[in-house]
């Protein structure tokens, strides 16, 4: 299981980095996903790994696991969800405001000289 | 425990409200979201000059959200360094929210209220003690700041923004990283413990709570525009509107700031086999920065650029001066915090104004007819111009020899008086080929030469002088920036200990894990 799950993450943040340096919006969005997928697999494995065990007191229950690590993981998805609501957004408005979806800054918008809007 | 400490959740709680009150209540009414967001800001400001007395008798003090005790709740903490900033912030911001209120909040119906939510932010990375609410208050302030870079839209905002979005999303991944990290090797997030517990840690999982306090760094270093992590700073300061950017000279205050904290306090002298992890990659990479601000400035070919660059550079110097890790350095890179904040602030309010009366050339440094009132602002730029490239009498003079004083003992010592001196002459030079561009030229050429064909997009169609109101926040910040002078002596001895609290972990622990401050239930 521990096999399982540490090639998960490192497959997950590989995928993530490679999409991360395209240079089109898209991939750069869907890297970003799947880094964020890894680290939240990430933070939960931080507890150690526990199966079949309450993350809450109860005086009957022998072994726990650490709850922290899942409130910090829930933390984390809402904030990553809401980030990547907002750049997907941003991407479409860039496209639809510029003509494409590349990465690079200074195609389209900014001209020689001057301050752009 | 003192009804007035309650003030302490304050610089948090105020403008989360007031941001709420302005979508909620006054979305329509821009004239209300002024008033309403200048009142909190002023009110913002009296906390701060509060707050910073009350840190002032050297003592820190932890406040416990939910009266949970420490490690098992947040807390807050105030000491002197949290003090000093959430008073730089508050006049910043007061600063410049009287700025966007002269005319740049028309462009959008949510500046004020992304604003308070920014301060919020920024607060709340000031005031907290516990890792993981670092990085919670981190996403506050940069999501704001998002909606404040696409203040005003336009397409190359968005491609900007884009960037500067995917770039902090993937810093905030790498701060989960880290804040994993440090948690399964430590047992805790609480600040205080970490530093009490990092000692402490099993031999087979020091080297991961070394990878753990090296990633903090690398995200802390993202924010402050430590090289090679600073691109994304001239794209975006380049694009972003003037308040938007004037207050985001805080932000990069932000990362310094988290860097004093996690990695000369709590991962400091008393943290073991983890102790100044940072040390040996800060100064050459600072370094670094320092030669690349520099040769942007001399390269840039707009007036904005030229600024965010220059701010590059000034960070570069700052993040020297924190490298060293000790009681001189640290003075020298607090008193260099505060002055390049404001003169960063002033030298983007500036740019605007200069902006503004050019008309259709807008920033671009080329010669365009003269503007009006081409003494008053020239003179306001060349007075800014030198305190930001470090020349005598201005703060940023004071600052540098600090740093200089300070690095005498250092093994970079040769290295950082050369780069330092060296990158101030280009700095200047710099400085001094825009102004003259801008302002000397146009007059030689007179009013005959048109500008060339304008850019698509601009800001500005028609010249137009800022308001009175635009004009006294300049002043205001030169007027600090003066003061930086002429209190050169007492600013500098409460900075020094400043720099003695925070080298003094130990300290910090104790007060957060004080018999006294224990709530009474759990005992």
């Amino acid at each position: 299981m521990e096999l399982l799950l540490a090639s998960g993450i490192g497959v997950l943040t590989a995928a993530g980095i490679y999409l991360v340096c395209r240079a089109q919006t898209f991939p750069v969005i869907i890297g970003l996903a799947f880094l964020t997928y890894a680290v939240n697999v990430f933070l939960f494995a931080m507890g150690r790994l526990a199966i079949d065990a309450p993350p809450i007191y109860d005086a009957a229950v022998k072994t726990y696991t650490d709850p922290l690590p899942q409130a910090l993981v829930l933390t984390a998805i809402v904030i990553s969800f809401g980030m990547t609501a907002l750049i997907v957004v941003l991407a479409l408005r860039g496209f639809l405001e510029s003509g494409d979806d590349g990465v690079q800054a200074n195609e389209g918008g900014e001209s020689e000289g001057g301050r752009t809007s | 425990m003192n009804p007035m400490d309650h003030l302490i959740i304050a610089p948090i709680l105020l403008p989360a409200f007031v941001a709420a009150f302005i979508v909620l209540a006054l979305r329509e009414n821009l004239r209300a979201q002024r008033i309403v967001s200048f009142v909190a800001t002023a009110g913002l400001l009296a906390v701060g000059v509060y707050l910073y007395a009350l840190a002032a008798d050297g003592q820190t003090r932890p406040y416990l959200l939910g009266n949970w005790p420490a490690p098992f709740g947040i807390i807050l903490v105030i000491d002197r360094l949290s003090a000093l900033m959430v008073l730089l912030t508050g006049f910043l911001a007061l600063v410049v929210v009287t700025y966007a209120s002269g005319g740049w909040d028309e462009k959008g119906k949510h500046f004020h209220a992304l604003f308070q939510f920014q301060l919020m932010g920024i607060m709340g990375a000031f005031l907290t003690g516990d890792a993981f609410n670092l990085f919670v208050f981190f996403e506050v302030m940069l999501i704001a700041s998002y909606g404040l870079m696409l203040h005003g839209g336009g397409p190359a905002r968005l491609k900007a923004g884009f960037h500067y979005v995917a770039i902090n999303l993937i810093g905030s991944t790498l701060f989960l990283f880290a804040v994993g990290l440090i948690y399964a090797t430590t047992g805790t997030l609480n600040m205080a413990d970490i530093a009490r517990r990092a000692s402490e840690v099993a031999a087979g999982d020091v080297a991961l709570l070394r990878v753990g306090a090296l990633l903090l760094f690398l995200v802390f270093a993202l924010k402050s525009s430590l090289a090679p992590l600073h691109w994304w700073l001239p794209t975006t300061y380049g694009a972003a509107s003037t308040p938007a950017v004037a207050i985001f000279a805080i932000m990069t205050k932000v990362g310094a700031y988290s860097i004093i904290r996690m990695n000369a306090m709590v991962f400091g002298g008393e943290a073991g086999p983890v102790a100044f992890v940072a040390e040996p990659w800060i100064i050459p990479a600072a370094l670094a920065t320092l030669v690349i601000g520099a040769l942007g400035v001399l390269a840039t070919r707009r007036l904005v650029d030229l600024v965010a660059f220059s701010v590059v550079w000034s960070m570069g110097s700052l993040l020297i001066a924190l490298g060293l890790f000790d009681v001189e350095g640290l003075t020298a890179a607090l008193y260099y915090a505060v002055h390049s904040t404001v003169a960063a602030a002033v030298l983007f309010l500036i740019a605007d104004m200069v902006t503004r009366r050019r008309g259709v050339s807008g920033d671009a440094l080329r010669t365009a007819p003269p503007i009006a009132n081409d003494a008053l602002v020239s003179g306001l730029f060349f007075v800014a111009a030198i305190a930001m490239a470090g020349l005598p009498p201005f703060s940023g003079f004071i600052g540098k020899l600090l740093i200089l004083d300070a690095a005498r003992a250092s093994a970079w010592g040769p290295w950082i008086w050369t780069l330092v001196l060296v990158t101030s002459l280009v700095v200047v030079i710099g400085f001094a080929r825009a102004g003259s561009t801008v302002f000397w030229k146009a007059q030689a050429v007179g009013g005959g030469l048109v500008a060339a064909a304008p850019p698509p997009e601009r800001e500005y169609d028609t010249p137009r002088a800022e308001t009175p109101m635009m004009r006294v926040c300049v002043y205001a910040l030169l007027a600090a920036v003066a003061l930086l002078v002429v209190f050169a002596g007492p600013v500098t001895e409460v900075l020094e200990a400043t720099a003695r609290q925070i080298l003094d972990p130990a300290g910090y622990v104790d007060a957060v894990f004080d018999p006294a401050v224990v709530p009474e239930w759990s005992r």
